[in-house]
């Protein structure tokens, strides 16, 4: 206890900060499971494609400690570019694969979540098996930096240097910190207002109220539900730039206990419901922190899942309630 | 929640519409009003759309109305014929700001068919749902067998004799007619884990007791034939008999039916009337839902009318049929469905 | 489209047939047939036969894993298959059976094994319970990632606990006491043809420590009373009033069926199961760590269950001795097993949406709606 009374500025932005990329990965769980009422189990592995994205770009343009502003910004630009290209490709072609056969032969859920998982393996194995998939396809000596050790860890250069830029009850508040909180809340508002305003975004709302109906109105919902897939994508790329610029270090199985993180967020918040989605986040990122002060940090996971338990038996539908379209019986 | 609730009703399809058109516009006023409200909800909501529609070619099942289906002895306390059975005591339910019912007051005497009917929205399925636990009212309270039900469960008052079936069809859709029944006869069983696993005799008896309360009620509905039919698979009108056998299965003091001829066309609807007298006269009370006046009219002992939540009649059906409140009730919608 | 479903039909309705035809043959026959299925289920391990058994891993090994597997599969099916409830730390109830027996055999007790697995079985059906009691109320869905999550809470609980051995585990679990009845031979088919093998034997029952066909035929037994008892709920009252929760939960309020209660109670069995897969686990292991129990294997066994088609149990079976016998078949390509196991589950997911072997009610949904079909069609062309 008395830990996190000493250090508690300290925990709070760690919890903020990893809290933002569960928000940002929630956010893909939520819109999938609020358009087809189902747990996009791949979700993970789609934010584990952005994480190698982001960083086999700073590779490729030659990224590393000690860059010049204008260097840095650039890069960084081009982390998001990458991861979020990425993701939101594997999201893409995930949907087209592994759920869309299915729902055109109305399996039953349990099936879709086969699916996902299968898709799932099949992802991180890839990723896992990537010097072998270059060698099939004879780019092994091209590709040999990005490929090579591919069960390890890949770490990114430390593009930024952590500085402090100002400093909270003895906390240093360093620059990562705060790109990571302020642009992770700039995407969420940007999200919002999509969803809220545009054609796309009301059609997304249209179909998670009532699908029958929306496909009555005019809505393609195919093609709606190819643009929420695409747009969870985006969210986990963004989501795993921060996490690379924060962290540092990815692997081909990196995605699977952040994705069950991000599902306990969402559902924590309320499952299909974006703001819920993001509070879920953060109160997770936080809690985790300051629990594992308290506790001590080989206990973080437990206190997650302990508190995702007590909410829920406290508000079955999670914080805000579900409601991407409206809460359903 | 949709099934409960009648503002979510589906609305009358073009299906529908042009099914009851011709048979409504020889019935007097009210009768037709009704009859144009009458929708063909879908088959089975809670299935795929796998399950067959009702073909006109099917020829309407025959019941056997010699078969006793008289209810089991469940141990609540009798009541005599004619006394009361269960009292809605000014009943108050709202959601939100919306009021669903508004003190409504009426009682079912044992014995009787009372008839239960009102325009879209008028809170007939929510008065079942209040009497059936699935909602608490708000304010009031509902008197069985001359004691409050209080706040028992769902399944504690269909124990205590309270069954019903659904606007909307819900039987368990993959599991066969028989066993849909044998849930219901279940009701009043407690074979647990242990006498299934030994085999004790009280897993025989009660099987064998159950299995044969069944397979009479499925003889009774003329679905003896089709005993080993998955739910899903039976046609829409047995699906519907289907339902009430289970709900019968539980031995029932009192028989809830919401909309039962919902679908239905008028030979069968002339069937279900014969059924339901004939379920009377078996030894159960009836509360019937319905919007077919003239099968309300033919078959209840006594008639409710709710509007906008509230009770704007109750008495005989000759009253009924004569009281100026029921027909600009159902004017009124007449007016409203014709804009 | 037409006419793909009109040949799955007939080949349905041949093997149907099948069926059919061995159910009307003689009561004496039916029996040989079981007795002639359990001999050759029991001397498998010892048979050799060529591409069936595992190169590289001990084949007696192998069988007892799957048959692990078969038993979590059939526990896990109570909980998916009958009830319809979405159990995704199943793990969790396994690992608290191997600990039970680790810490009561071995880590802080020595009790003998025919006394700690039925409080390993206890010990599990109670957290089963305590974490059914309160979960059960919530939806479905939200069932999927608590279960997920105490799965995960289990295993960190034993990776950090150093009174549960923290991540080094529990070694020296004794074996079970065996009987030395008879000596069971082998067969050798180095020569092209079987021949009987004198000198490689196994005892029944000697639980030793390089001979893993014991456990096997520990594990055949333990399946086979689980399956009867399985068998014998099923087709009772409960398990009626399982599949009418899972078919429409308020509708089965509504006809009487207390179905929190039948929920918890399926729950509890499913754990109990789980808890004596574990148990048997750590046995023919005689050591366990917090590695042998994560979350992926929750995964593996939910995918057993819904591969050979969730609420039947022989489905099940099938789907357990798929999930784990291919992988071990296939070693030489281990590094691509997980690869080609998910590529299996996404073409299974979307060419056998109902499992390997879908249950009777879907069979029969299938043909009905076969028959419809063909119906509709001979209107349409009328």
């Amino acid at each position: 206890m008395q830990n996190l009374i000493d250090n508690f500025f300290s925990y709070t932005i760690t919890g903020l900060t990893i809290g933002a990329v569960y928000a940002l990965v929630a956010l893909g769980y939520t819109l999938v499971y609020g358009v087809l009422r189902l747990i996009n189990f791949a979700h993970s592995e789609v934010f584990m494609y952005g994480t190698f994205g982001a960083l086999w770009v700073v590779m490729l343009l030659g990224g590393k400690p000690g860059g010049s502003v204008g260097q840095v910004i650039f890069w960084v630009v081009m982390m998001f570019v990458a991861a979020m290209a990425m993701s939101g490709l594997i999201a893409v072609i995930l949907e087209r694969v592994a759920y869309r056969p299915l729902r055109k032969r109305n399996a039953p859920p349990l099936i879709a979540l086969i699916s996902a998982i299968g898709a799932s393996f099949v992802l991180a194995e890839l990723m896992g098996l990537r010097s072998r998939v270059a060698g099939w396809v004879g780019l092994d000596d091209t590709l040999r930096e990005y490929v090579r050790n591919s069960r390890n860890n890949a770490g990114l250069p430390s593009i930024i240097s952590p500085q402090p830029i100002f400093s909270v009850g003895g906390y240093n508040v360093t620059n990562v910190d705060l790109i990571v909180i302020i642009g992770a809340i700039a995407i969420m508002v940007v999200l919002d207002q999509f969803v809220k305003r545009s054609r796309l975004g009301r059609g997304i709302r249209a179909v998670a109220m009532d699908p029958e109906a929306a496909a009555l109105m005019g809505v393609n919902r195919d093609r709606v539900i190819q643009v929420t897939f695409l747009v969870g994508g985006v969210m986990a790329g963004a989501a795993a730039v921060f996490y690379m610029l924060k962290i540092g270090i990815t692997r081909y199985d990196a995605g699977f206990i952040l994705g069950v993180k991000a599902f306990t967020a969402a559902v924590l918040g309320g499952i299909g419901n974006l703001r819920g989605a993001l509070l879920g986040g953060f109160i997770l990122g936080l809690a985790e922190n300051y629990g594992s002060a308290v506790v001590g940090s080989q206990w973080k996971d437990v206190v997650a899942f302990v508190l995702l338990v007590l909410i829920l038996l406290v508000r079955p539908t999670g914080l805000l309630g579900e409601s991407l379209g409206k809460a359903r019986a | 929640m949709p099934e409960s609730t009648e503002p979510n009703r589906p609305d009358t399809s073009a299906e529908s519409t042009a099914q009851t058109t011709p048979e409504a516009t020889a019935e007097p006023t009210a009768a037709a009003a009704a009859d144009d409200a009458t929708t063909r909800p879908a088959v089975t909501p809670t299935t795929d759309a796998t399950a067959p529609l009702a073909d006109p070619a099917d020829e309407v099942t025959e019941i056997n109305p010699d078969v006793d289906i008289t209810p089991d002895d469940i141990g609540v306390p009798e009541v005599a014929e004619g006394e009361r059975l269960l009292e809605v005591d000014d009943v108050t339910l709202r959601f939100g700001g919306v009021v669903a019912l508004n003190e409504v007051s009426f009682h079912i005497n044992k014995g009787e068919i009372l008839g239960l009917i009102g325009p879209n929205g008028a809170g007939k399925t929510t008065c079942f749902n209040v009497m059936t636990g699935v909602y608490q009212p708000t304010s009031g309270g509902i008197r069985y067998l001359g004691k409050p039900l209080g706040k028992r469960k769902k399944f504690q008052i269909t124990k205590l004799g309270i069954a019903r079936t659904f606007q909307n069809i819900r039987l368990f859709a993959n599991m066969t007619a028989l066993e849909n029944v044998l849930v219901g006869v279940d009701a009043h069983h407690s074979t647990g884990i242990g006498a299934a696993m030994f085999r004790l005799p009280k897993h025989r008896r009660e099987e064998a007791q159950g299995y044969a309360r069944a397979m009479e009620l499925l003889t009774f509905m003329g679905l003896d034939g089709k005993a080993d039919e998955l739910a899903r698979n039976l046609p829409y009108g047995d699906q519907r008999r289907l339902e009430i056998a289970r709900a019968l299965a539980t031995s029932p003091q009192l028989l809830c039916l919401d909309e039962p001829a919902a679908g239905f066309n008028p030979a069968e609807k002339a069937k279900l009337m014969e059924l339901i007298r004939t379920i009377r006269d078996q030894g159960y009370t009836v509360l019937l839902i319905e919007h077919d006046m003239k099968l309300v009219m033919g078959v209840t002992d006594r008639i409710v009318v709710l509007e906008f939540g509230r009770k704007i009649a109750e008495g005989s059906p000759a009253e009924i049929r004569d009281n100026p409140a029921v027909i600009a009730a159902y004017l009124g919608v007449d007016e409203e469905d014709a804009s | 489209m037409s006419t793909s479903t009109g040949t799955a039909a007939s080949t349905k309705q041949r093997r149907l047939g099948f069926k059919e035809r061995v159910n009307n043959l003689p009561r004496a026959v039916k029996i040989l047939l079981w007795v002639v299925f359990a001999v050759f289920l029991f001397m498998l391990p010892l048979l050799n036969i060529p591409f069936i058994t595992t190169e590289g891993s001990d084949f007696g090994g192998v069988l007892f894993t799957v048959a692990t597997y078969v038993l979590v599969a059939l526990g896990l099916n109570i909980v998916v298959g009958y009830a319809g409830l979405l159990d995704l730390g199943y793990v969790g109830f396994y690992a608290i059976g191997a600990y039970t027996v680790g810490v009561l055999s071995a880590e802080h007790a020595k009790l003998s094994w025919v006394v700690v697995v039925p409080i390993a079985i206890v010990v599990a059906m109670v957290s089963g319970v305590v974490l059914g009691a309160p979960t059960l109320r919530v939806r479905g869905d939200y069932l999927a990632i608590v279960t997920l999550g105490f799965g995960e809470i289990v295993r960190l609980t034993l990776v950090n606990s150093e009174w549960l051995g923290a991540s080094r585990g529990i070694s020296d679990i004794p074996k079970p006491p065996g009987v030395e009845l008879f000596e069971v031979p082998s067969i050798d088919w180095s020569s092209g043809a079987p021949v009987v093998d004198l000198d490689t034997t196994s005892t029944f029952l000697k639980f030793g420590i390089t001979d893993f066909v014991p456990y096997y035929w520990l594990a055949l037994g333990v399946i086979a009373l689980v399956l009867l008892f399985d068998i014998l709920v099923k087709s009772s009252r409960v398990g009626r009033a399982w599949e009418a929760t899972r078919e429409d939960e308020d509708a089965a309020e509504l006809m009487g069926v207390p179905t929190f209660r039948f929920k918890l109670l399926a729950f509890a069995l499913g754990a109990a199961i789980g808890g004596l897969s574990g148990a048997l686990f750590a046995t023919k292991a005689g050591f366990i760590n917090p590695q042998s129990f994560e979350l992926l294997l929750s995964i593996l066994f939910i995918a057993a269950v819904v591969v050979g088609g969730a609420g039947n149990r022989w489905g099940v079976i099938v789907g357990a001795i798929v999930v784990a016998y291919f992988p071990e078949r296939f070693r030489e390509f281990a590094d691509f097993r997980v690869l080609v196991f998910g590529l299996a589950l996404m073409l299974l997911a979307i060419f056998r949406p109902q499992g390997l072997l879908p249950p009777r009610r879907t069979v029969r949904a299938k043909r009905a709606d076969a028959r419809q079909a063909v119906l509709e069609e001979g209107e349409a062309s009328a």
